[in-house]
């Protein structure tokens, strides 16, 4: 099984850690992984802005990056349901069909194709598990409270095998945080309210360290807690898997 | 001519066809429907009242309603009264209606026109009383419509307790427009 | 006439200046939608209702013009005078002739969207006549000289004590008053007078049956009935997406709008208008307004099966902490964000972006729009059509060539992340970087994964 290392152009630039987590998470479980240095982005920043015409050299240069792998793991919901919806070329629509079959979140990953049953991992704190939109509801790592399943959620699942985690329940488990690509600076008012919002609910229940499956998010969660100096920390959730690894 | 321009629009521009759904029809799984209905009607700020066949409503009604002057009863009153109330509907304290059938689902009664002699009358009066037979209550709305079959009357209601607001900053507030209370006679054959 | 309204972005963010009220806001809004949950919660097969009621709905859209002509056949043999309208300038006319032929002065309306649409209100004025909005939060708006702020929840945006004022001064409730149940009973009592002198009530539509003609009108008040059973004359407006085909199909959609709109099991009234009552008339306006010209957007054509149950707003955590009026558009929230752009697309370019799409309409929507994914085609389209700012343009055409070669692209990162080390006040400056107004950036790291994978080669 060869998997290939999807890493969101901003977690690249401003995160490594996570992309080394997600790495060692994936090698520790015994995966040959690789991270092909041709990828730059998914496009998803111009396509939410618009500008989807604009993303054909950025789909043609994802598709040289990542064809034949068997797998392709990202730490971002959010990248790859952009990939998963989006990730179209009429030259090579074949492949590009085939990359997005192959693409996986990391989490969903680990649970339903490496099929974890356990983590090595200890993480004893009061965890608040922020659950990105795109992961979520476009993705489906975990039931909405919009409808009407049987509840489940793949971050939570895994969470759950983390030595001395313990997850907090939120007023709002599943609302949105603000970031929104551009919308995070174009409705810079609200996107700032909602993200406070967030704060607010794991500040309530008394939780320290926040993770989630998207960096997006966090980043921007990130930005207004460090702003307001508040003692808070964020993690991706690779790195709370990793941790101790 | 807007007519013609808006179907020829539709025609143009309407989608290929895609087939109707076939109709299920949705089990309740609820026994009790007395109990179902009276909960489901109570939350909506109505009440029940259980009384046996053949027993009169009369003295009930007016132990509900101890200082209502003018009640139109269309079940029990008479008709000359009723008649010489139906003049000033609008000063109606209480009337009194048979409805059809009850949901337990939600606590809705169905109402035609031919059941209130004058249409606007469960909606002038201060308070509303409505008898059903306990043996017409159905589980849900599937159900609702299915004995209703094809009676398709000039005019019909579903009416689930009083009239109600919450338009000032959501606080709900019972008697908006219509009537202030609901009262249902649930009659056990 | 045709200025462009304060942008969403705007218009949230004066919004947002008075913090109390923007959490009250969201927070009631938020708990219609905690009630919406825990009720939908009681009903198993919730998801297969939303199913069914999606498909009844593609079903009619794809038959739309059968079932017109069905329904306008039966409403005739009803007794009922049915009227089309092009657009919101012939509905408002047509509106104007029924009143002019009748000599009506006094003229009740229950809740009607389409009314608001089309601006109604406004229109007699011109022709001196007053309609009074009967809908107690529409009645509010409407003395307030305001829109609605939502679909369902009109005047959701105003507070008790400003509700007392309203009053005060219209109504001549004691000064300072502001209790709910005293201000609703003044309401009333206003209100039935009205009622009891009207001559025409104009009233909306829930659903529009094919096979019977009828309407269907759902209220809490008992408002559209107590004007449509004490007028001569009931005229009742409805879109041509308010049909659906069969009297059985309404127990979908009456089991579904109640609950999802505010939590409750049903409305208390669900009244099926289908003949005029003996001695009086009954007219029905069927609307276009643009709605054909949606029916033939393929990607935005299933919002005609919206039922304006109003949940999409409620849970748009955009919408409750900007406010209704910040979408400047009759309908507002995720579904009037999709709406209006058919509308007008240059006076509403700016609604399409005023979302995160994250997807929480999509799921709370009853008849299963695909309202985030439709946000997004939106824009594709807006942008495409020349609706967005040139500096955007450029800015995107930039970072596409950026982000489609790895070279380039690695040199913009390592710059750029320099950059932020070398000079972080500018990138804190709140003028040239919106985010930096409430958020500081992350601490920009010495190497980037790539950098570092090239060292360690991906060992552990
Ligand atoms: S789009 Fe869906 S959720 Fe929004 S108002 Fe319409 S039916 Fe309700």
């Amino acid at each position: 099984m060869r998997v290939a290392l999807f890493i969101p152009c901003y977690v690249d630039q401003f995160y490594p850690q996570v992309a080394i987590a997600t790495l060692k998470l994936l090698q520790h479980l015994g995966l040959e992984v690789h991270y092909p240095m041709q990828q730059t982005c998914c496009g998803q920043p111009m396509a939410n802005g618009g500008f989807e015409h604009l993303t054909h050299s950025c789909n043609s240069n994802f598709i040289k990056a990542f064809d034949g792998y068997d797998y392709i793991v990202s730490p971002s919901g959010s990248c790859v349901l952009h990939v998963k919806d989006h990730l179209h070329d009429h030259q090579q629509e074949t492949k590009a069909t085939q990359i997005r079959q192959r693409v996986y979140e990391l989490c969903e990953f680990l649970t339903d194709i490496v099929q974890v049953q356990s983590i090595k991992a200890s993480f004893p704190k009061k965890v608040a598990l922020h659950q990105g939109c795109h992961g979520q509801r476009g993705l489906k790592l975990a039931a909405s409270t919009e409808t009407v399943v049987p509840w489940f959620s793949k971050p939570v699942q895994l969470l759950k095998m983390v030595e001395g985690l313990e997850l907090v329940d939120l007023d709002r488990p599943d609302e949105c945080c603000g970031f929104g690509g551009t919308f995070c600076v174009t409705e810079e008012a609200v996107s700032s309210a909602m993200g406070l919002s967030r704060i607010a609910d794991y500040a309530k229940h008394d939780a320290h360290v926040v993770t989630g499956t998207d960096m997006s998010c966090l980043m921007h969660q990130e930005g207004l807690i460090k702003r307001r100096k508040l003692n808070m920390q964020i993690l991706h959730i690779s790195e709370v898997l990793a941790a101790g690894l | 001519m807007s007519r013609e321009k808006i179907l020829a629009a539709v025609k143009q521009n309407k989608p290929a066809p895609v087939p109707l759904p076939e109709m299920l029809s949705f089990a309740y799984p609820v026994t009790d429907l007395t109990a179902a209905f009276t909960a489901a009607i109570t939350k909506a700020g109505g009440a029940t009242n259980i009384v046996k066949k053949g027993q009169p409503l009369t003295p009930a009604i007016k132990a509900l309603f101890p200082d209502a002057q003018r009640i139109a009863d269309f079940i029990e009153g008479d008709t000359t009264t009723n008649a010489a109330l139906l003049q000033q509907p609008a000063l109606l304290d209480v009337v009194v209606l048979k409805g059809q059938l009850g949901v337990a689902e939600n606590g809705a009664i169905w109402v035609t026109d031919k059941d209130c002699v004058e249409r606007v009358l469960p909606f002038i009066t201060q308070h509303l009383v409505l008898v059903i037979d306990q043996p017409t209550l159905v589980g849900n709305m599937h159900q609702a419509y299915a004995v209703m079959g094809q009676q398709n009357p000039d005019y019909g209601v579903f009416i689930a307790g009083p009239s109600k607001t919450a338009d000032i900053e959501q606080s709900l507030v019972i008697g908006a427009h219509g009537p202030r209370s609901m009262q249902v006679f649930i009659v056990e054959p | 006439m045709h200025t462009k309204p304060i942008p969403h972005a705007e218009a949230a963010s004066a919004f947002l200046e008075n913090k109390e009220r923007v959490q009250w806001h969201d927070e009631t809004l938020w708990f219609v939608r905690y009630k919406r949950d825990k009720i939908v919660n009681e009903i198993p097969e919730w998801e297969q209702l939303r199913d069914l009621a999606s498909q009844i709905k593609d079903h009619t859209l794809s038959q739309l013009d059968q079932y017109l002509g069905q329904f306008e056949a039966a409403a005739i043999a009803n007794g009922v005078t049915v009227h089309w309208a092009a657009d919101a300038a012939d509905h408002n006319r047509i509106v104007h002739s029924i009143l002019a032929k009748h000599k009506a002065q006094k003229i009740v309306k229950s809740k009607s969207m389409l009314t608001e649409e089309c601006h109604l209100n406004e229109y007699l004025e011109t022709q001196g006549i007053e309609v009074v909005d009967t809908d107690l939060g529409e009645r509010i708006v409407q003395l307030n000289k305001e829109m609605p702020s939502h679909i369902v929840l009109p005047a959701i945006h105003i507070k008790k004590e400003e509700v007392g004022e309203i009053f005060h001064q219209h109504l001549g409730t004691e000064k300072g008053a502001s209790d709910p149940l005293y201000l609703a009973l003044a309401a009333r009592e206003h209100l039935r007078q009205k009622f009891l002198a009207a001559d025409i009530a104009i009233t909306g539509v829930n659903f529009a049956v094919a096979e019977t003609g009828a309407i269907v009108v759902c209220t809490n008040e008992g408002n559209a009935d107590l004007g449509a059973h004490l007028a001569k004359v009931h005229i009742a407006c409805m879109g041509i997406e308010k049909l659906i085909p069969r009297t059985e199909h309404l127990s979908v959609f009456l089991r579904m709008l109640a609950r999802n709109a505010t939590g409750q099991n049903i409305t208390a009234y669900s009244s099926h208008f289908r003949k005029p009552q003996p001695g009086s008339e009954m007219h029905i306006v069927i609307v276009d307004n643009g709605r054909t010209t949606q029916l033939g957007r393929e990607a935005f054509r299933n919002s005609l099966k919206c039922i304006r149950c109003g949940a999409c707003l409620n849970t748009c955590p955009v919408y409750r902490r900007s406010g209704g009026h910040s979408y400047h558009n009759a309908t507002a929230g995720p579904i009037g964000a999709i709406l209006a752009p058919n509308l007008d697309m240059r006076k509403n370019a700016d609604l399409p972006f005023a979302s995160t799409l994250c997807g929480s309409c999509t799921d709370v929507c009853p008849v299963k729009i695909d309202i985030h994914n439709q946000l997004y085609q939106w824009r594709q389209v807006l942008t495409q059509e020349g609706h967005v700012p040139a500096a955007k343009a450029a800015g995107m055409k930039v970072m596409a060539g950026v982000l489609a070669s790895p070279a380039r692209y690695s040199f913009a990162g390592k710059w750029a992340r320099k950059l932020l080390r070398w000079f972080p006040s500018l990138a804190l400056n709140k003028t040239f970087n919106p985010w930096a107004k409430q958020r500081d950036l992350p601490a920009p790291p010495k190497e980037s994964f790539r950098e570092w994978y090239q060292k360690n080669g991906g060992s552990k």
